[in-house]
């Protein structure tokens, strides 16, 4: 799967599911925890997104900003993680 | 404790007594004993009455004995008996046993300053035939309501907004600005409610109304000074003396002519308060509780521990989540505000067993958390300050986890995000209202639901503001926990506690709460404690556990805290949907009401019924837009026959009592 359409999907879920379907100007490089896009619960959903939507297992010590705080972020890391399981 | 209503006529036409039999008609729930109407000339006093003290005594509307003065009183006045006395022994004379008497009295002697004399629970309105002026008070904490109006001609006033709203010349509109409050506090900003141009008169003051002049004063706000007495004195000495206070509170709300109960919620104030009662009246006692099926929030090994303890003749009402959608409506008739907790829902059902059981009086450990040092809000800022100094320290984020043992998803939270969730800005620390900025910041998400209209109304508005305005000149002198306790106490425990959840909720079922922890004299001995004995280290209502141990189970008072709350969005969406949120969260409805944006709605629910995970703001959310959906479609589209939108006249916010 291309990345550009990994992050498609996962923008679309985070607007959807974060946002209430409000469009906001979120770039790829925005930062989920400081636009207050994600709250605490958010992280939660967002690993089970990922766990179901790709058939990859979010290991405890991934789950850190680094990985997961853009849409960019987390389609690079979907990417690394797919092309792990491949 | 009871309903009451009034009207003056400033252009001193005679009060139609039909419009003041209408209004306390709608108050029967809060005095199904007996009703009552006086009018005299421009002015009327109406009453509903739950008979609890001088049961033959005490109709109201009363008069002084010379005729001068009428009152409708709702509430009590504890120290009645003393003060009693003290009147006769100025020469005053009693037809009645009644407290009531006791203010009209009191009012004589002292004129409006009678309101420092009592200690008690109290909305009344006082009508001067001689002067033609009326003077409404209403307690130091808010714990009864008093809502008033004004309008070209006549200023109204009545412990429930509907009663209001009988008169065809006060309009049902919602309030932007007090929507988009509740939409960041919880609760409105005193004066201002849900509604437009209806006011509620803020706690700890007064009002008087004389040739067409409102005037509005406050007697009494409270101080979280340090005293140095306090500083020196050893633990034990403190504890002593809050342990006194905390039982001669309780002797006189023990004060009745009917049967008192106590609820009991397997936490460590009502055991307190429910041990109290027993050590001073020694018989046997009635104690209530709520249990729910959902384990989260389900306390009752505690309770049944404390019943066992005490030796109360204990009773609970099991509260199911379709309970709670069962009685959603009819508990929004009763706050009158919208809400973004379903925690009221639960205690609607108590005050009904406790009424079913055939009591009118409950004493209960409301008041605390605010005063003593108990609530999460407060140890979170502490937590947070304390990593805010070190940001980059490598353990302090550990210590977020012992934050809220009891709250799953912050168990399950990994720490690096939970570090980012509690960040601490280095501005943030020099914010007066650093304690409570996570919670304003997340509630205030939810206005991404307000429509695009509203939305542009609100972005004017600058509530944190507002508040900023309104804070005591000394507020900045305080320590930073005594200002935390401050905002709690004087905005969210009158705006929602004591009114959401607890007046409205007890007096649906004719049921009058009485509240220990809320003796002034306790808030004011509080209030001069050192923050680092009420919690010591992280250790909520430290003083208070040292004061009681031995007389309260030790796991009660070891347990962590667990605070009051209920099951929420899910509610509404189990294997159907309740048929009214899929009417009021509807695209017809929410567009018909314009409050908020229907696609943004229509994703919300959606959420909810595909039986993801929620988070705590999508559970916020939807309990927030269907409450202000319910509460539109009781109050404003059903009086205005459907045909009006709810914002009519949009966004005015200018108004006589507020200005």
């Amino acid at each position: 799967m291309h990345r550009v359409e990994i992050q498609n999907n996962i923008h679309t879920f985070v607007v959807t599911n974060f946002l209430f379907g409000q469009t906001l100007d979120l770039q790829a490089e925005d930062s989920l925890l400081d636009n207050g896009v994600i709250d605490s619960t958010g992280v939660l959903e967002l690993v089970a997104f990922l766990e179901e939507h790709y058939g990859i297992k979010v290991e405890d010590d991934e789950v850190i900003p680094d990985n997961l705080d853009s849409t960019g972020r987390i389609a690079a890391y979907v990417e690394m993680k797919l092309s792990c399981a491949a | 404790m009871c309903g009451i209503s009034g009207r003056l006529n400033f252009n001193r036409e005679p009060v139609s007594r039909e419009q003041l039999g209408r209004m306390i008609g709608t108050l029967s729930h809060r005095g199904p004993d007996a009703r009552g109407v006086h009018v005299a000339g421009e002015a009327g006093l109406a009453h509903a009455r739950l008979s609890i003290i001088d049961l033959e005594g005490g109709a109201q509307p009363m008069s002084s004995t010379d005729g001068r003065l009428w009152i409708t009183f709702n509430g009590e006045i504890f120290n009645y008996i003393e003060l009693r006395e003290e009147l006769v022994s100025k020469g005053h004379h009693f037809a009645t046993r009644s407290d009531t008497e006791v203010i009209l009295n009191a009012y004589r002697e002292f004129g409006e300053d009678c309101v420092h004399h009592f200690n008690g629970q109290w909305a009344f309105a006082i009508w001067d035939t001689q002067d033609h002026k009326l003077f409404l008070s209403r307690d130091r904490f808010g714990v009864r309501p008093l809502f008033c109006t004004q309008t070209a001609n006549s200023f109204l006033f009545a412990s429930e907004i509907k009663a209001l709203l009988t008169c065809p010349e006060v309009q049902a509109e919602i309030d932007i600005q007090g929507l988009d409050q509740i939409f960041t506090f919880w609760v409105t900003l005193p004066p201002r409610t849900a509604f437009k141009n209806i006011f509620h008169l803020p706690p700890g003051c007064s009002l008087s109304v004389k040739d067409g002049v409102v005037r509005i004063h406050e007697y009494w706000s409270a101080s979280y000074a340090e005293s140095a007495d306090a500083h020196t004195a050893n633990e034990g000495q403190l504890a002593e003396e809050l342990s006194w206070l905390l039982e001669d509170a309780t002797r006189i709300r023990l004060r009745s002519d009917v049967p008192v109960g106590a609820y009991l919620s397997g936490g460590i104030d009502s055991t307190i308060t429910t041990g109290l009662v027993r050590k001073i009246a020694q018989e046997r006692l009635r104690s209530f509780s709520i249990t729910f099926e959902d384990a989260e929030f389900d306390e009752r090994s505690y309770q049944d521990e404390a019943s066992a303890f005490l030796g109360t003749q204990h009773s609970n009402v099991s509260c199911s989540s379709s309970d709670i959608a069962r009685i959603f409506p009819e508990v929004i008739r009763h706050t009158e505000q919208p809400v973004i907790r379903t925690a009221p829902a639960p205690m609607f059902l108590l005050s009904k067993l406790v009424r079913e059981a055939g009591f009118k009086v409950v004493l209960t450990g409301e008041g605390a958390d605010e005063v003593l040092g108990g609530y999460d809000i407060f140890k979170e800022a502490k937590i947070r300050r304390f990593l805010g100094r070190n940001p980059n320290s490598k353990w302090r984020p550990l210590l977020l986890k012992r934050l809220y043992p009891y709250m799953q998803n912050i168990q399950r939270q990994p720490t690096a995000y939970l570090k980012h969730f509690f960040r601490v800005a280095a501005e943030d620390l020099s914010n007066p209202f650093f304690s409570h900025l996570p919670r304003w910041e997340l509630t205030s998400k939810l206005k991404q639901l307000f429509s695009a209209e509203v939305r542009e109304a609100t972005a004017k508005f600058d509530e944190v503001g507002e508040l900023e305005s309104a804070l005591p000149p000394e507020y900045r002198s305080w320590s930073y926990f005594g200002r935390a306790e401050y905002l709690e106490a004087r905005y969210l425990m009158p705006g929602y506690i004591l009114s959401s959840q607890g007046d409205r909720m007890a007096m649906a079922h004719s049921v009058e709460g009485r509240y220990p922890f809320l003796d002034y004299r306790v808030v004011e001995f509080a209030g001069r404690l050192p923050a680092t004995v009420k919690m010591k280290g992280l250790d909520q209502k430290h003083l208070l556990k040292r004061a009681f141990r031995g007389r309260i189970p030790e796991s009660i008072e070891r347990r962590p805290k667990q605070p009051y709350r209920a099951p929420d969005g899910k509610c509404f969406f189990g294997a159907t949907t309740v048929d009214y949120a899929e009417d009021l969260l509807s695209p017809a409805a929410i567009r018909q009401n314009g409050l908020f944006d229907e696609n943004a709605v229509t994703a919300l629910v959606n959420k909810f019924k595909s039986g993801r995970p929620s988070s705590i703001k999508d559970n916020m959310a939807i309990v927030g837009v269907l409450s202000t959906q319910l509460l539109i479609h009781q109050f404003v589209n059903q009086r205005n026959g459907g045909n009006e939108p709810c914002i009519e006249s949009r966004f005015r916010t200018t108004s006589t009592l507020l200005s």
